[in-house]
């Protein structure tokens, strides 16, 4: 189908810290039991797209992503992995592996994205409108456990996270503006020229922008190129490209654009194409257009570009790991309501046990649980909708409620944990009271302690 | 046997040219039955004996088994008769031109061997066949196959016990058949032809009934007539010889397999017939969209496709890269046919067109295949993604007759490279012969009807009508144009905009005012999708309501169509073959939410939806259709239609 996919994996994000760490980079963080970025393969591959460039931050996290992929997708994809610099961005990112990209689209793919939308999906409106970025939008995750939620967690609800302004065409398929939420303080600013070319824009703030982009390869190289200064795809290229759909800077076709002072007069010609090509997109493009534009290279209406937008229907399932409240929901939606995704299938009582794992007495289970392979629980505890990872042990009379706890994490005998996530290999002493907290990896909790709403980890050495 | 079939035996003498095959199914008919058979009043026929052929001289050259009994020379001119009517195809026959009918039937009279059970269980085959024109050839060759090697019998015919005896072996597929009702039903007396006729016609009903088969809907449901072309009415008969005698050897089984099969080979498909479950199944199969059908239908539209629009373009997208066989710039196409991003006939066919000359630049011949056949059959696979995104429309087709049929013509010596860039230029040429220039003609045409202080009707948004409005207003000339539109799609406000931005004066309206402006127009303009053999003219919806209001009110009506679009298909109605739209959008009003009466009511089984996309404009509501080929009335067009087809086979 021509489309390069590349999967933009990340490195350790500060904003997962103490989740991440050098061993445990963003990209192999496991939800339920695997890495984040497995979801994001395997949804390509799903999709019969095999041939992959990871780009990952940092060149040590490049080698354990490297490791992990190659041990587990053996056979079953290609992949290259590419480490790029930290804190380059994503458009820095895509900067540096540039002249790799052959294929006349390329699909760029966040690797924190979990979601069952198809890639297939983006390519197809991509190809259909012939644009030159296309975006996929999802409407933004209610983010907060779900029912079980507690007062505290609803306030959460309340504070935005992170949501865009977004501006659409009636039809809501093409891109006319957009913003992230923070960069929007007062107003917002949008050309005249294009509103008055749409005539009608809808402005939402319920959709999300869920970082999986369709670009034409000559244009982003070229936009990479001519403005070295941008850094993030989401808050620089896209809304440039956006800003600029009607007097398009780039070139299209490759053929070189004409000197800048005609630039003034296909503003207002690309008008009059605008008018019929992004109001009435119902409209048929005459054929001696469809012609003729492909004879002439690029008649004046080709000094616009089209931006689009592929809005993933609600009964998908799409969020973006880039927060810890993130990580727990998404953690508690790929046992519940998403399990699809987990790739699991489930028992009975609707939850996950792996053969070896090993119970005491009178403990249970509860549905939307998931207890690893080779974890061993004492007597009487209770689970409920949390995710226990691999080789945990697990004392008795212990409550775990909401949480995630990854591998080989040993919890001491009465011990409660709520709503928390404990990293691998973390030692928590008996009867340890655990709520909202974040563990980082190896930090031994001692005994007796309560702990709420913080975040605990062991100093970097 | 049947009640039926008493009275349809009554001579007729449509029905009685079918019963020339009754040779082939007579040969089989077991004793038993002919015994049974009430006698008929039927006679016509000349005595059996008479045409008796001699088995060594058979009449073609394939056919057959040596004739059991030794048999009274054929007399030749009797053969010749023959011969001519089974070679004369089907036309022939289906005309039913009595003298030839009647003589074909005496021939086959004749026939009766009882090595023809295996012709029997052929005719069953071809009965079943869909398309009643090449399936009644197809039993015309096996009558004469059959007929060459009876005789003894055929002498007999005249008395039932004879034919009985003829009969005698009988084949499992015959048998079937005859069970029915075949010979038992003759009449014994009559010289045995009638009988026979009429036990062939039953068995071929019988087998049609018991087919599956599209085709007998088809023939049954549908006005419409295809008229094969007289190429392919000749080749069938032939290959049904051959067939034939492998079959003499054969088991009928395997016989019936191999007719199957080389039905499928030999005769056009009929249109699929979507009320005829079985074959929707199978065709589900193959297809590469997951198409739900919507389920409240119109009956008499049932055999037309109708899909879950909702459903087909997210499957598509989610499943875009699955889609490996499909050349990224067909897919593409098929998304804006699909998401109607690209309607409209000539839009339609360009884009194509092009895309598959993109994907014949890109192409490749894998190691050992053939250029040709390889990327035939690849077209071909294209095509069908093609129609799965949206049927075809008839000039489509046209385009992609001529491209396979360019591509088969191909010299085998090319390089791939030369044959590539042939082929692409083949594609060009037709871009720009048959559509551009043919526009171009067309307008030159069609400005010198217009004059000075015309007020000039349009309807819908023809792209060659546009041209026309507007190259008569760059000569100067003073007119005024009333554009009519129609609901859902108000594809008229497109070329609205585009007349009153060159200046035009015009005015707009819908088509539910038609007979009040009709008042004031001088000429009509329309567009067309495809002009049939017999004129008609089939075209948007709508179309031929403005034309019969138009000649109602005596103004001329000129159909603008470039001859690419010209078929040699008859159609009488909008039934039988048309398009279904999505029915949703007829009862939604762009742009005014509050109009939703009809939410909720589509779920119920008691109201359904019919959005039609075409129509068919009877012959006589047109004054003149406009062609590159000049200014013609609607009577010429099969003189268009063959001369076309015989310069695009042989440009």
């Amino acid at each position: 189908m021509d489309f390069q996919v590349v999967v933009l994996a990340g490195g350790t994000s500060k904003e997962l810290v103490p989740l991440v760490s050098k061993e445990v980079p963003k990209p192999l963080l496991p939800v339920a039991n695997r890495p984040v970025l497995s979801y994001v393969l395997e949804q390509l591959e799903l999709s019969n797209l095999k041939d992959l460039i990871v780009v990952v931050e940092g060149e040590d996290a490049a080698l354990r992503v490297g490791g992990w992929i190659s041990g587990a997708y053996v056979d079953r994809l290609h992949v290259e992995v590419a480490a790029v610099p930290e804190d380059v961005g994503t458009a820095g990112a895509l900067r540096a592996i540039a002249h790799h990209l052959t294929a006349n689209d390329i699909l760029v793919v966040s690797g924190d994205l979990v979601s069952d939308v198809p890639p297939g999906a983006v390519a197809a409106a991509h190809r259909r409108h012939d644009a030159v970025v296309t975006t996929m939008l999802c409407s933004t995750p209610i983010s907060g456990p779900a029912e079980s939620g507690s007062a505290g967690a609803k306030d959460k609800i309340k504070k935005p996270k992170r949501f865009n302004i977004i501006g659409l065409d009636p039809t809501k398929q093409f891109l006319l503006y957009i913003a992230s939420g923070a960069e929007v303080e007062k107003d917002l600013h949008i050309p005249k020229s294009i509103l008055r070319a749409v005539g009608q824009m809808d402005i939402q703030a319920d959709l999300m922008d869920a970082h999986l982009y369709a670009f034409k390869r000559a244009v982003l190289q070229e936009v990479l190129e001519q403005k070295p200064n941008f850094h993030s795809l989401r808050q620089d290229v896209l809304p440039y490209l956006v800003r600029t759909q009607l007097k398009s800077e780039i070139l299209l076709n490759g053929t070189p654009q004409a000197e800048e002072n005609g630039h003034e007069k296909f503003t207002s010609r690309g008008n009059q194409a605008i008018i019929s090509q992004i109001l009435a997109n119902a409209s048929t493009p005459r054929f001696h257009e469809v012609y003729e534009s492909i004879h002439n290279g690029s008649p004046t209406a080709q000094r616009t570009h089209k931006c689009c937008a592929y809005i993933a229907s609600n009964s998908k399932y799409c969020v973006r790991l880039n927060s810890i409240q993130a990580f727990s929901d998404i953690n508690r939606d790929v046992i519940g309501e998403a399990n699809h995704l987990s790739g699991y299938s489930f028992s009975a009582h609707n939850n996950i046990i792996h053969p070896s794992a090993d119970l005491g007495s009178k403990t249970t289970v509860g549905p939307h649980c998931m207890l690893g392979e080779g974890s061993l629980m004492g007597d009487k505890c209770s689970v409920k909708r949390s995710v226990i990872g691999r080789h945990c042990r697990i004392g008795s009379n212990v409550k775990i409620v909401n949480s995630v706890v990854m591998d080989h994490v040993t919890l001491g005998d009465g011990c409660s944990i709520q709503g928390s996530i404990v990293c691998s290999n973390v030692q928590i002493q008996e009867r340890v009271v655990l709520r909202d907290c974040q563990i980082g990896a190896g930090f031994v909790v001692s005994a007796g302690s309560e702990h709420k709403g913080e975040s605990l980890a062991r100093k970097e050495k | 046997m049947d009640p039926r079939r008493p009275p349809r035996t009554v001579p007729d003498p449509k029905v009685r040219h079918v019963g020339f095959f009754a040779p082939g199914a007579d040969a089989p008919p077991p004793p038993d039955r002919s015994n049974s058979a009430p006698p008929d009043p039927l006679s016509s026929s000349p005595p059996a004996a008479a045409h008796l052929t001699p088995p060594g001289t058979s009449i073609s050259p394939v056919m057959i088994p040596p004739p059991r009994h030794s048999a009274a020379p054929l007399s030749p001119r009797r053969r010749d008769s023959f011969i001519v009517g089974s070679y004369s195809g089907k036309r022939f026959l289906d005309v039913g031109s009595p003298t030839a009918s009647t003589a074909s039937a005496t021939d086959d009279w004749a026939l009766p061997t009882s090595a023809d059970s295996a012709w029997v269980g052929d005719t069953v085959g071809a009965g079943a066949s869909s398309l009643p024109p090449v399936g009644s050839a197809a039993m015309i060759a096996k009558g004469l196959a059959s007929s060459v090697p009876a005789t003894a019998g055929l002498t007999a015919v005249s008395n039932v016990h004879r034919s009985a005896g003829v009969s005698g072996k009988p084949s499992g597929a015959a048998s079937k058949v005859q069970g029915d009702k075949p010979k038992q039903s003759k009449p014994l007396k009559e010289k045995t032809t009638k009988a026979e006729r009429r036990a062939l016609q039953e068995a071929q009903r019988a087998a049609k009934a018991a087919a599956k088969g599209v085709g007998g809907k088809a023939s049954v449901h549908m006005s419409e007539v295809v008229l094969a072309s007289d190429v392919e009415s000749v080749e069938v008969p032939k290959a049904h010889f051959q067939r034939n005698d492998i079959a003499a050897v054969n088991e009928k089984k395997v016989i019936d397999r191999q007719l199957e099969k080389d039905r499928k080979k030999d005769v056009p498909q009929p249109r699929m017939q979507y009320d005829d479950k079985s074959r929707v199944e199978k065709a589900k199969k193959r297809a590469v969209l997951k198409q739900t059908e919507a389920r409240n239908r119109v009956e008499l539209f049932r055999h037309l496709p109708q899909y879950e629009r909702g459903t087909l373009l997210p499957d598509l997208q989610s499943r875009f890269f699955q889609l490996d066989p499909v050349h990224p710039a067909i897919s593409k196409v098929g998304f804006q046919y699909l998401s109607g991003d690209i309607s409209g006939s000539n839009a339609r066919c360009i884009a194509m067109l092009q895309a598959i000359r993109e994907a014949i630049i890109d192409y490749s011949v894998p190691p050992g295949k053939a250029l040709v056949r390889d990327l035939t059959s690849k077209i071909g696979s294209y095509v069908s993604f093609l129609i799965e995104c949206r049927p075809l429309s008839i000039s489509m087709g046209n385009a992609i007759r001529y491209l396979k049929n360019r591509i088969a013509k191909l010299p085998l010596t090319l390089s791939e490279s030369e044959a590539k860039a042939t082929v692409v230029a083949d594609i060009d040429r037709f871009i720009h012969d048959k559509i551009i220039l043919a526009d171009k003609m067309i307008v030159k045409h069609a400005v010198t009807k217009i004059r000075d202080g015309d007020v000039l009707l349009t309807y819908g948004s023809s792209s060659v009508v546009e041209m026309i409005l507007l190259h008569a207003h760059e000569l100067g000339k003073q007119f005024r144009v009333v554009v009519v539109d129609s609901r859902p799609k108000l594809e008229g406000q497109l070329l609205l905009r585009k007349l009153v931005g060159k200046g035009l004066s015009c005015t707009y309206t819908h088509i539910n005012a038609i007979s009040y402006i009709m008042h004031e127009v001088s000429r009509v303009f329309l567009g067309a999708s495809s002009v049939l053999s017999n004129g008609t003219v089939y075209s948007r919806v709508g179309t031929a309501c403005v034309a019969m209001v138009a000649h109602t009110f005596h103004v001329p009506v000129m159909v603008c169509c470039e001859t690419y679009k010209f078929h040699e298909r008859v159609q009488l109605d909008s039934i039988c073959s048309n398009e279904l739209g999505d029915p949703d959008v007829i009862c939604k009003v762009r742009g005014r939410d509050e109009i939703n009466f009809l939410d909720g009511w589509t779920n119920g089984n008691n109201l359904q939806l019919l959005n039609l996309i075409y129509d068919a404009t009877p012959s006589d509501y047109v004054s003149m259709i406009i062609t590159d080929y000049g200014m013609v009335p609607p009577t010429s067009v099969p003189v268009i239609v063959r001369e076309y087809r015989k310069e695009q086979l042989w440009i």
